[in-house]
């Protein structure tokens, strides 16, 4: 099933519509742009473009500063591990939970991890895996993709969260927020406490230091990173920063323009595993470094999209993402950051109406932190499908059919005058246009004013009366 | 081939950037770039370092109050958690076990916190008042889920501890630490979530209360 199909039964469902008006009224963009004013508006901009030149300056030899990363990490006592694939990203991880016995595994959320499938690979080895972001674990329940990549479980309404909850919990009913909170608290604080196996993301990795960091609300984060006896720490290669002071920079910008926070509740840099006095702390730390087809992107003109920081703003801002959900993208990452990434990662085949689920009004540009031009890139990706002939026939006929009329002017001219004749006709007596012979889709949701005059542009333009010139 | 080096060596080649390894010159441009360790903008912060940190603290729902010397903490601790009803008992940074605790009527452990404690006393590395956080690095006496399981977290904080930006704070950092610990938290306010209806819900997975006591001295 494609775009197409999903954003269509996305916009039939009545519950996820409900839910997405919420979403659509609490308001991440009010936030963001309160945010914003408060730490004003110039300032802010400034910053925008201090975040993008610092991105671009890790990406621009993004091999000398991982390599700083890794010997800085290991001469911390961690170990870095890469892999090439997804694939690979899996079979390191549960090589390490061979190696060090696990049976449980509890999961802070990591995008990677969702990209990787890596809880199916874990249950498909013994392994149990538990997502601890309360919105994730609410998907993990209802076994279910997360829509969001900062409010995985957006889609869900209370309603149906209590459902899960009753469920799973073995517990009377609840439908006060609070109370469901804290039930879910205590199912999974036993969960931090017998674990064998932390696995978080990473925001960011620090070559400087050879830390990963991870920014967080619920604390989940700092408890997978703290309590069990290995971390894990699995993220993309495109992640690393140069410094402590670069992260700072790139922090003001990641909360304000995800949550409109000045900064979450939780930041945490973690160094490598806990030093021989240490009270707590796990005593393995490992980073898995996952390429997965981010070096594609690398070096071409879409290596601007690597300086993603994966703050939702874009998709927060995008009528599109807000009408219809993140299910329609159909994988890991929705909105326009996901028309680019998914294209790029499982092949601009596999995702054939994606650069095309946008209307390219430019406001996730506009918000994002890091100024990544989206709609350019979608642009971009358009212009590979038309040029890997990776467009349905009968838009490349029409488009070849135009553009053969369109070099004969004469012909072009005729095609025109008996066009707009036509449109005069089908607009009928009130002069309005509500079916379109060959755009039944397009004119479902929309109708628009006959051309009165009955000519066309050209001939208009033609016959305009010559300005009058003013006296000297 | 491994993984890594073929990883590596598609950046480079992507890039035109020739051979398999980062040239001489180009780790030393990292080292240069590590060295200077440039600051972006920083948004301005009010003089009164104080002030700010405590008016931003309580903006992420933190609550504040000033003692005027170091003795005077146990006391204003064990003030804090009889009026807002919660247990006397818990534990504490082994750093703070040279403050009376017994003698305000607590039970304060001197170790690494438990599930089971209810209350975590700690002190904190610096605190940042552009954004009203505390910071903590992790090491023996100063372990780090002190601040995270506990239900209440109580702060004491030197109001000398407190600077303008995290950017201050790395620079403390570097000078006292030379390299980062295991741990670095940076907290702002109790542990929230709004993943249920988009509504804000304090204490989902750490504490429902941060407690921040300013020592002025
Ligand atoms: S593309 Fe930009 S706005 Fe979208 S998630 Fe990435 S950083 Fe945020």
């Amino acid at each position: 099933m494609h775009f197409k199909a999903r954003a269509s039964a996305a916009l039939a469902d009545a519950t996820l519509q409900a839910n997405l008006r919420k979403f659509q009224s609490a308001g991440f963009t009010a936030l963001r742009a309160k945010a914003v004013a408060e730490f004003g508006p110039e300032l802010f901009e400034a910053l925008r473009g201090e975040g993008a030149a610092i991105r671009d300056r890790s990406l621009e030899s993004l091999d000398a500063w991982l390599d700083r990363f890794e010997a800085e990490a290991v001469r911390r006592g961690a170990t870095v591990l890469f892999a090439e694939t997804r694939a690979e990203a899996c079979e390191l991880l549960v090589e390490i939970c061979r190696r060090h016995g696990v049976r449980k595994a509890i999961k802070s959320k990591s995008m990677l991890s969702e990209e990787a499938g890596v809880n199916e690979a874990l249950a498909a080895n013994g392994i149990t895996p538990i997502e601890t972001d309360l919105g994730e674990y609410i998907l993990q329940l209802a076994g279910e993709p997360p829509s969001h990549i900062i409010a995985p479980a957006l889609h869900k309404s209370k309603d149906e969260v209590a459902d899960l909850f009753q469920a799973h919990h073995h517990a009377p009913r609840k439908d006060d927020i609070p109370r469901m909170t804290r039930e879910a608290r205590e199912v999974l604080r036993g969960h931090f406490l017998s674990a064998d196996l932390g696995i978080s993301g990473g925001n960011f990795l620090i070559a400087e230091t050879g830390s990963g960091v991870i920014v967080t609300n619920e604390g989940n984060g700092r408890m997978v990173t703290t309590l069990p006896r290995v971390h894990v720490c699995i993220t993309g290669i495109e992640k690393v920063l140069p410094t402590l002071e670069d992260f700072s920079t790139l922090l003001r910008l990641l909360t304000r323009s995800a949550t409109g926070q000045a900064i979450s509740n939780y930041v945490s840099l973690f160094t490598g595993p806990r030093g021989r006095q240490d009270r707590d702390g796990p005593e393995h730390m490992v980073f898995i470094l996952v390429d997965a087809g981010r070096t594609h992107l690398v070096g071409g003109d879409m290596q601007e999209m690597l300086r993603c920081i994966r703050c939702g703003a874009c998709m927060n801002h995008c009528p599109v993402y807000r009408a219809v959900g993140g299910h329609s993208y159909g994988w890991v990452y929705p909105g326009p950051m996901g028309s680019v990434l998914t294209p790029s990662y499982v092949g601009l085949a596999n995702a054939l109406d994606l650069p095309h689920a946008a209307t390219l009004c430019g406001a996730c540009s506009v918000a994002c932190p890091v100024k990544i031009p989206l709609p350019e890139l979608l642009r971009k990706l358009r212009e590979k499908q038309v040029n890997r002939g990776l467009r349905p026939w009968r838009e490349m006929a029409a488009v070849r059919l135009w553009s053969w009329t369109a070099r004969r002017p004469r012909l072009y001219a005729l095609a025109t005058a008996i066009a707009v004749r036509l449109l005069r006709l089908l607009g009928g007596r009130d002069g309005m246009i509500a079916a379109l012979p060959f755009g039944r889709e397009w004119t479902r949701g929309r109708f628009f004013p006959a051309p009165k005059s009955g000519r066309t542009f050209r001939s208009l333009y033609a016959s305009r009366p010559t300005p009058a010139l003013r006296k000297p | 081939m491994s993984s890594r080096e073929r990883i590596l060596e598609r950046i480079r080649k992507a890039q035109g950037r020739g051979g398999s390894k980062p040239s001489g010159a180009e780790l030393e441009a990292v080292e240069t770039y590590l060295r200077a360790h440039p600051r972006g903008t920083l948004p301005k912060v009010e003089a009164d370092l104080v002030a700010r940190f405590r008016a931003r603290a309580e903006a992420t729902q933190c609550t504040t109050e000033e003692v005027t010397a170091k003795a005077e903490v146990p006391a204003a601790v064990a003030r804090y958690l009889k009026s807002s009803d919660l247990p006397l008992a818990g534990c504490v940074w082994p750093q703070l076990d040279d403050l009376d605790w017994k003698g305000a009527g607590l039970a304060l452990e001197p170790r690494a916190a438990n599930s089971q404690d209810a209350v975590g006393v700690t002190g904190a590395f610096a605190a940042i008042a552009e954004t009203g956080t505390l910071m903590f690095a992790s090491g023996p006496d100063t372990p780090a889920a002190v601040s995270l399981l506990p239900e209440t977290h109580v702060a004491v904080v030197s109001a000398r501890r407190i600077v303008a930006h995290m950017e201050e704070a790395w620079d403390l950092a570097r000078a006292e630490l030379g390299q980062l610990p295991r741990a670095i938290n940076f907290v702002s306010g109790p542990s929230r979530t709004a993943d249920i209806d988009q509504t804000i819900v304090l204490g989902a997975h750490g504490p429902y209360r941060v407690h921040i006591v300013l020592v002025r001295s």
